[in-house]
């Protein structure tokens, strides 16, 4: 690594912020490499550069050793317990059993399906939930003055500060046979029984509507505080009453921020562990349930693998419908 | 109205606010509106009548929106009443009421197309069928000439072309009462008096009333029927165009309205039929062949029209009165007129418009640094208390 004089690296302003680091990389860095770098990237390419290598290290790769293990061959008493997908056999050749039993086993197997089925219904009606109650709060706090709107918003982001483990606990305390609701209820004379609420599908829609309600509200309030309020007045001029104008201006115009809402909900939801596990029944597993088991309990990696990958293939749909509509949104933004 | 009844004009026009029985269409009563503090528009009293253009002239901020708003039912007035067809409209919501209103920001709505913005106003009407809709759609579009823009959206559309859907979307409605907030402010010169005339067509055709909001005195001249001037909230004069220019009522009108050159004076001399004011500011007296009905040695302003003062390179006969030297200090070709600016003795300079009749050669043309005369004809000063 000696260092060469002659060549020019280019102007500070050329450059741009980077500019003393490239000087660095350009004086000691390899001579061809750095040349080449210098020739072919920008500074802005660079900086595109570094979230995607994050991804391809921490999301990419982690993602292709799953999908390995999920064609991997389960030795139960093995350590790890599969055998290797790729093997070096003699003459140089490489060796590849790839084994489909794990998807087989989930295709085959009502408990994953029935597990899949659920989760995807529970994702959805929490999701339709959180729209419903977090679609008129949103509205209320784009459209109230700007002190109640911070105060507002800082009691939705409030819930954050303490952990969300301690926050689903609590609602053991309130739903158990014994708890605060059956409590008061009784002693108000309402019911005579306590009402079995902990251990069952309410119970778990209740944990997940109350936690993932931020992620509906802040993105339909982003939305919603940007409209422009002189399109109602003209909506209103043109003869339209108020919810005629809310469900041909506000609504339309808030799709985006239902979408990007919905999604932003659906998703973490459809892979929840920590609600279903602690308020819901044994009975009605959720994947992520399922999957714990698999890997834990039974040691099997291939099928929890498979489980994870056919998730995942799940997901991919709304991800990419979010990413479409986050963009939109983007779009809107800028005009 | 004292100037109003001195005029000898043809009234082949039908000009129903000077009939005391006609009945007004909007009446505004003594409206005033306060955000907060600030009283954005205050007392206004106006009645405007079937078929007319009004136009709201004034400055920026002296509440012009503010008053078409509260006639639109987006903001109550703080006190007062306002009556479209004998109709309190107090209790009234925006979208029941007979009125359209063209906003000045044009508040398209930007996830529909062009069609689909002009044709909403008209699927809110009970009655039209989709067929009804589309040609009344295709019509107006033709009529703003922007038939092949009909499938964009707003933000695919320039600021003018977006203004002309702004219109387009009020006009379709054919409402009663069309409150248009500068209607053609983003237009270029020959759009805007296609768009006049257009405006004025359509007004003959379908009757509508208009309210104009305006701070471009030219679109008013031509647009208007009578202009109301406003200034910080209040009405200060209404009247024709004619009366406007010619006749303003207060320092403020006469300004506002064209360019004008003031002088303040002592009135020395009133009579029935003649007026006389000494002006230091002018150096000399201005006589006026009309009585000013004020106190005598009031002070007061007179206004002289700069087409309206002759420049004479001779003295004249007699320089006693309505006249004055001084030297040309500035000329300006505009084309169809020159503008000369004079420095009289006192210091204060007059500007003066001629008219470009003729091609002069060098020799004839008034030039920089000439000592002249300005003389004007005794009809020409309006005098102004106020
Ligand atoms: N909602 C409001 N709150 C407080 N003040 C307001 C409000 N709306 C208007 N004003 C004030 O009232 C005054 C009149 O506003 P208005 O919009 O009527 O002006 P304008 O005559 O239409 O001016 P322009 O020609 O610039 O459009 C302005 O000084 C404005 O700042
Ligand atoms: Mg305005």
């Amino acid at each position: 690594m000696k260092p060469v004089g002659a060549r020019t690296v280019g102007t500070r302003e050329q450059l741009g912020r980077l500019g003393p680091l490239w000087m660095f990389f350009f004086r000691y860095g390899p001579p061809r490499w750095s040349e080449y770098v210098l020739q072919n990237w920008s500074g802005q390419r660079l900086v595109i550069a570094i979230p995607y290598l994050w991804l391809l290290i921490f999301f990419l790769i982690p993602f292709l050793i799953v999908l390995k293990i999920s064609f991997a061959e389960f030795l139960p008493l093995g350590r790890p317990p599969y055998a290797p997908v790729f093997q070096w056999v003699e003459e140089g050749a490489v060796q590849i059993k790839l084994w489909v039993t794990s998807f087989a086993f989930l295709m085959s197997e009502p408990l994953y399906v029935s597990s899949y089925v659920y989760s995807l219904k529970i994702a959805l009606v929490s999701t339709i939930f959180c729209l419903l109650l977090g679609y008129p709060m949103a509205y209320a706090i784009a459209r109230s003055s700007p002190t109640m709107r911070n105060l507002f918003l800082m009691l939705v982001i409030l819930p954050f500060w303490t952990s969300f483990l301690l926050r689903v606990y609590a609602w053991i305390g309130l739903l158990k046979n014994d708890g605060v609701i059956n409590n008061v209820l009784q002693f108000l004379g309402i019911i005579e029984e306590p009402l079995v609420m902990m251990n069952t599908s309410f119970a778990v829609y209740i944990g997940i509507v109350y936690s993932y309600l931020p992620f509906m509200i802040l993105p339909l309030y982003s939305n919603l505080e940007k409209h422009d309020l002189t399109l109602l007045e003209a909506a209103q001029d043109l003869g339209a009453g108020p919810i005629k104008s809310f469900l041909r201006v506000t609504l339309p115009l808030s799709f985006p921020g239902i979408m990007a809402g919905s999604l932003l909900v659906f998703i973490p939801v459809v892979g929840e562990y920590v609600i279903p596990s602690l308020l819901g029944s044994k009975d009605e597993t959720m994947i992520a349930t399922l999957l714990w088991t698999e890997f834990y309990n039974n040691r099997n990696w291939p099928n929890a693998s498979a489980v994870a990958i056919a998730m995942l293939l799940v997901l991919v749909v709304p991800i990419m419908i979010f990413q479409h509509f986050q963009n939109k949104e983007l779009e809107a933004g800028r005009r | 109205m004292q100037a109003a009844d001195r005029r000898v004009e043809k009234k082949t026009k039908h000009e129903p606010w000077r009939d005391p029985h006609a009945d007004a269409y909007v009446r505004i009563e003594n409206v005033t509106k306060r955000f907060g503090d600030f009283v954005a528009v205050n007392n206004v009293s106006l009645k405007i009548y079937k078929g007319e253009i009004f136009c709201l002239l004034g400055g920026s901020g002296c509440g012009k929106s503010t008053l078409l708003r509260m006639l639109a039912g987006f903001e109550a007035p703080t006190s007062g009443s306002i009556f479209i067809d004998g109709q309190d409209m107090a209790a009234v919501p925006p979208y029941e009421r007979p009125v359209n209103m063209m906003f000045q920001s044009y508040a398209l709505f930007p996830h529909m197309t062009v069609e689909k913005n002009i044709a909403f106003g008209l699927e809110q009407e009970k009655g039209l069928s989709r067929n009804d809709i589309a040609t009344r759609v295709t019509d107006i579009l033709e009529i703003v000439k922007l038939g092949q823009f009909a499938a964009r959206r707003p933000h695919q559309l320039s600021g003018g072309q977006r203004q002309r859907v702004a219109l387009a979307r009020a006009l379709v409605k054919r409402p009663k009462l069309l409150l248009l907030d500068e209607p053609l402010g983003a237009l270029d010169k020959k759009l805007r008096e296609a768009t006049q005339f257009e405006l004025i067509n359509i007004q003959d055709q379908l009757g509508v009333t208009f309210m104009v909001v305006t701070h471009d005195q030219e679109e008013a001249m031509t647009l208007a029927s009578r202009i109301g001037v406003m200034n910080r909230g209040e009405i200060v004069q209404i009247g024709t165009p004619t009366e406007i220019y010619e006749f303003p009522m207060t320092k403020f009108v006469a300004d506002f309205i064209g360019s004008v050159n003031m002088f303040e004076g002592q009135l020395i001399e009133d009579l029935p039929d003649r007026a006389r004011i000494k002006s230091d500011e002018l150096g000399g007296v201005i006589y006026i062949d009309h009585g000013i009905s004020s106190a005598p040695g009031a002070m007061v302003w007179a206004a002289v029209r700069p087409e309206k003062i002759n420049i004479l390179r001779q003295p004249p006969a007699d320089t006693s009165e309505n006249c004055v030297k001084g030297v040309v200090k500035e000329i300006a070709y505009m084309g169809d007129v020159s503008i000369y600016l004079v420095k009289i003795e006192t210091g204060k300079t007059i500007r003066v418009t001629l008219p470009n009749v003729e091609r002069l050669s060098d020799d004839e043309r008034i030039l920089w640094d000439e000592t002249v005369w300005l003389t004007w004809h005794g009809s020409s000063p309006v005098v102004v208390t106020q």
